[in-house]
This record gives C-alpha cells, structure tokens and sequence, in this order.
C-alpha cells in the first residue's frame, strides 16, 4: 500500500516535471536540464559509492566518455545507436576498470578512480592532437533541449527505479552486508568482487549515458570541457549532502546544489571556488549523514517521534584499510 | 563413519614461520571434534584455511570428497561451510533479523522473502533470540551478539559449522547457556569443529579432539585420553607438570 502511494506520488511528481518545457522559457529549460543531469549523477553515483562505501572520483571519467562518443559519432550513426555505444563502452571501461580495481580498498580505490579520469582526459587529448590532429570537435544533432530535458528526466526515473529495486533485492542485502563486514560477506556466501562490478557497472553506464544525452546542447566540445574534474567534485558533495545511501537523498543534496551554484557562478565568477570550498567543508562538519540523516534523527529526537529500531543502512564511508568511518 | 571433512599435509606459511605444518585429520558426519592447542598452535590458522579465509602453502582438504583447500570463502560457504569468528562479527547497521536473513539468502540454495522470514524466525527461536527480530544488532549484549552470529552460521544449514572460540568471554551463566546451545546442534546432527580454551566446554561437547602445537598436530583421540597424554600437558603447562 505504501509503496503503491510513494510510486503513484513520484509518477504525479515526473508527470508534473515532463510538462517544464511548456510552460518555462530557454534558461528555465537550461536550468531543468543542468538540475535534472545532476540529480541522475549523484543518484548513480550514491547507486555504488553511497551503497559500498567505495568513494569514486571516476564520475566524469564516464560522463565524458558519453560526452565524446556523441561527439565522435554524431556524423556516423543515427541518435540512438549512438546512445547504445555509449552505454556499450561505458559498460566495457567500468568492466575492465572495475574488474582490476575493486579489490582496492578505501583512499587507493579514491586515488584510482581520480587518477583514471585524468587518464582518460590525457589519453583523448593525445589521439586527438597526434592522431586526428584537432582537439575539438563539433557536435551538429537536431536535437532541441526540450528533448535532451526528457531523455534526462526519463534515465533519471529508470536510475531511482533501479535504486528502488536494488534496496529491496538481494543485491541490496549484499551491499549492505559488505559495507558492514566484508570478511563476513565472504563467509556467508556472497561474491563480493562480482556484487560490487555489477553495482560499478550500472553505475557507470547511467553516467555515462547522462554525458552522452546533455553533449548535443554544447555543440563544440573538448577534452578539458568533458573531463573537468569539477563533475566529479559536485556529483560527490551532492549525493553526500543529501545522503548517498538513500533513494531520495542525492536528489535532495543535487537540486538544492545546483541552484545554489548557479547562483554563486552568476554572481561570485571570480570566488566561485573558494566558497564553493568553504561550503564543502561546511557540508561535512554540520551534516555529516546528509540532509536524509540529518532528518532522521530529527525525526527521533522530536517528542512523540518513532524511534527508529533498525537503521537502514546510514553506510559510513570507508576511509583506509576497510576500516569504516562516518 | 564416512569422513565429511579431510585434511592431508594441510600447510600454512607465513614467510619463514609455518604456522601450520603438514596438517592431517578427518571429521565424519555429526561429530563434533575440538581443536585444541597453546596461543600460536595454528588452530585459528588451519580454520581458516578451512573457511577460504587463507589459501593453503601446502596440502589438501576435501569436503564430500570434494577437494576445496585454495576456492575462495564464498565458494566454500556455499558448499555448506559456515563458521564463527573469534571475536565476534556481527553486522552492525543491520537488525538481528537481517542478520540472519542474510545467512539464507547467499548460501548454496538461497532462501529469500516470506520462506526467509518464516525460517528466520525458527532460527531465532532456536538460539533463544524469539522476539529479538526487530532490534539493531550492535546494542545487544555480548552474548546476544554471538547468539546471532551463531543463528546466521546455522542459516547456511552447513554440512560442518566452524565454531572459533565461541564461548570466550562468556560469564558462567552464559557459558552455561552456550554449551547447553551447541550441545542441542551436537544432538541434531550437526558436524562442529570448535576450537576451543574452556576446558568444560571441550569435555561436555566434544567426543574426540586434535591438539596442536607449535603448527603441527601432537594428539588425536577421545577428550579425556588425549587430555591426559604428556605431549598435551606439556604443550599446554610446561615441562614440570608433564
């Protein structure tokens, strides 16, 4: 029954988000792609990161990796096949990354999956220089921005649906487990490497796809454009903020985010780093468990509130050695 | 007795120390065997050989006639290998029913939704945990804690339950209450290998016991023979007393 509610209310809700280019203008459109692109990362990446503890900093190693097989392809292949490639390589890098990787534990597998992202960055920046001999490329698809909004809108329900799904499977079961213990993980049966590439992997393709789907707006793309570091930077502290374990808590740290960087950046060009530092570092000291959590124990510590018996899994971030930490 | 568990050669090193040395012995079906020997023997060392936790330097071990000495733990649990830690593990942000739901949904055949729940409950039941379900694992008691871990090792229906050290720690109430809890598996039919320092425990539950010293196996037979042999008491009280 209430799961029935909360499915008819998100429906209304996507319904009600669907009809946005009817009624708003260009920039309210830009704004609603930018929103919706964020809240699909940090949802994606909450899908892994927020689920195993293993904090990724590879977001805008895939996001870029869609961004440029658009570019690549977008005179070659019609639309959707393009769309299909870049799931495929996403599918494939996250495959083979994730495979050689994920046995990394804590601030190694953060080094990596930064150090991967620059990689990749370098590695197109040297194929385009010495191969193609360019460095940017054109993207000219027939492609308005309301459809880039509805495509966004539609991966971001199918990524909160598989959230959904994967907290009431056992996959989810296996998550949380092996963000507890992974020695009892073991021990009980689960295929901890297998569990967390499949997680990895899903992950990576949603994200990769959220590249892919927003390259049409930006018409010249390049390297330094589709790999800025700052993706992956933002996708992190919102799904933190907002709590990455939750279903709805990195949606509820990206949209309020965004917003608010938008505002910086139209208002503050030249200090928009340093505050955006000091509001990270802010985040981190007054809402450690995110927005979610920090609602949680509102929720407990209110008179007459329920206590809570069993936590859903608040999954603390896993810091060094497998040690987990909040 | 056909053997369920045997052990040939079993070796372990660790650099230049062999923790375990040319380790040998079988368990057949519904025994329960204690694994007894000083700090440093090689008990905990050739457990987790046992339970995939450590790959073997040398040597067999063969469950149901299958050889699964170096196969990862998680291949081992689902050949029906289940086990308790030393200090106890449970899972900490997840309730004492969860638990145990997560014993039956990864083990050899998985059990998962309503048929879970209903065998959750029975397993409860049986380590005395009925009505405990809803509560987060990390605020029970010690012994409650480890009566979790035991009921989740118990949800793998394990063909042979590694109990390591499972009554340490325990108060005498409690250590009572623990033995009268293996004793009750050792009467259904359950194969246990427990290593084990209360003497009480060994001589209540276990038939026969294996003791090591020193990596290498010193004695083999019933509890109170082997008690009594002066390899055993030497290994465990020095030269003097021998």
């Amino acid at each position: 029954m209430k799961t029935a509610l909360g499915f008819a209310v998100a429906a209304i809700v996507f319904a009600v988000l669907a009809l946005a280019p009817f009624y708003l203008d260009a920039y309210g459109i830009g704004l609603m792609i930018g929103m919706t692109g964020y809240v699909t990362l940090a949802s994606a990446w909450g899908l892994f990161s927020g689920r195993t503890g293993y904090v990724s900093l590879a977001t805008v190693a895939f996001f870029g990796m869609g961004a440029y097989t658009v570019a690549v392809l977008n005179e070659t292949l019609p639309y959707p096949v393009i769309l299909l490639v870049a799931g495929a390589i996403g599918l494939l890098v996250a495959a083979v990354v994730g495979f050689s990787t994920l046995r990394l534990a804590g601030v190694y597998f953060v080094i990596f999956t930064f150090g991967l992202a620059e990689l990749i960055r370098q590695l197109v920046t040297w194929f385009e220089t010495t191969v193609t001999g360019t460095l940017g490329r054109y993207i000219f698809l027939p492609i308005g921005p309301e459809h880039i909004y509805w495509q966004l809108l539609v991966l971001c329900a199918a990524t909160l649906l598989i959230t959904w799904w994967v907290g009431r499977s056992r996959l989810g079961l296996a998550l949380r487990v092996i963000s507890d213990d992974e020695v009892v993980a073991s021990h009980i049966g689960i295929d901890i490497a297998r569990t967390k590439l499949a997680l990895f992997a899903v992950s990576a393709v949603i994200i990769t796809l959220v590249g892919a789907i927003q390259a049409p707006r930006w018409t010249y793309v390049e390297p330094a454009i589709v790999f800025n570091p700052t993706v992956s930077f933002l996708t992190l502290i919102m799904a933190l903020l907002g709590g990455a374990s939750r279903l709805w808590g990195p949606a509820l740290g990206a949209i309020p985010l965004f917003l608010l960087f938008e505002w910086l950046s139209a208002n503050f060009p030249n200090h928009y780093s340093i505050l955006l530092g000091l509001l990270f570092i802010v985040i981190v000291f007054l809402l450690p468990r995110g927005v979610a959590g920090f609602a949680e124990d509102l929720m407990r510590r209110r008179p007459g509130g329920t206590p809570a018996p069993a936590k859903p899994a608040p999954t603390p971030l896993r810091s060094e050695g497998g040690e987990a930490r909040p | 007795m056909t053997a369920l568990l045997s052990l040939a050669g079993l070796t372990r090193r660790f650099g230049g120390l062999t923790a375990v040395n040319a380790l040998g012995f079988d368990i057949g079906e519904g025994e329960v065997v204690g694994l007894l020997g000083p700090n440093g023997s090689g008990k905990t060392t050739a457990l987790n050989m046992i339970s995939g936790a450590l790959k073997p330097s040398g040597g067999q071990i063969v469950l149901r006639g299958e050889p699964i000495g170096g196969l990862s733990a998680h291949r081992i649990a689902r050949k029906g290998v289940a086990r308790t830690f030393q200090l106890v593990r449970v899972l900490p942000s997840l309730t004492v029913l969860e638990n145990v739901l997560a014993g039956l949904a990864f083990r050899g055949e998985p059990l998962w939704g309503e048929v879970a729940q209903g065998e959750a409950d029975v397993l409860l039941r049986k380590v005395g945990l009925e009505g405990r379900a809803g509560e987060a694992a990390e605020q029970l008691t010690y012994i409650d804690q480890k009566r979790v871990e035991l009921a989740r090792a118990l949800a793998a229906r394990p063909a042979l339950l590694l109990l390591d050290e499972w009554l340490a720690g325990l108060n005498p109430t409690e250590l009572r209450t623990g033995i009268d809890l293996i004793a009750h598996l050792r009467d259904t039919g359950t194969t246990i290998l427990l290593v084990e320092h209360v003497m009480e425990a060994v001589r209540a539950l276990c038939g026969r016991c294996i003791v090591m010293n020193a990596g290498t196996k010193i004695a083999d037979g019933e509890t109170s023979a082997v008690l009594r042999e002066p390899d055993v008491v030497r290994a465990y009280l020095g030269t003097a007393h021998a």
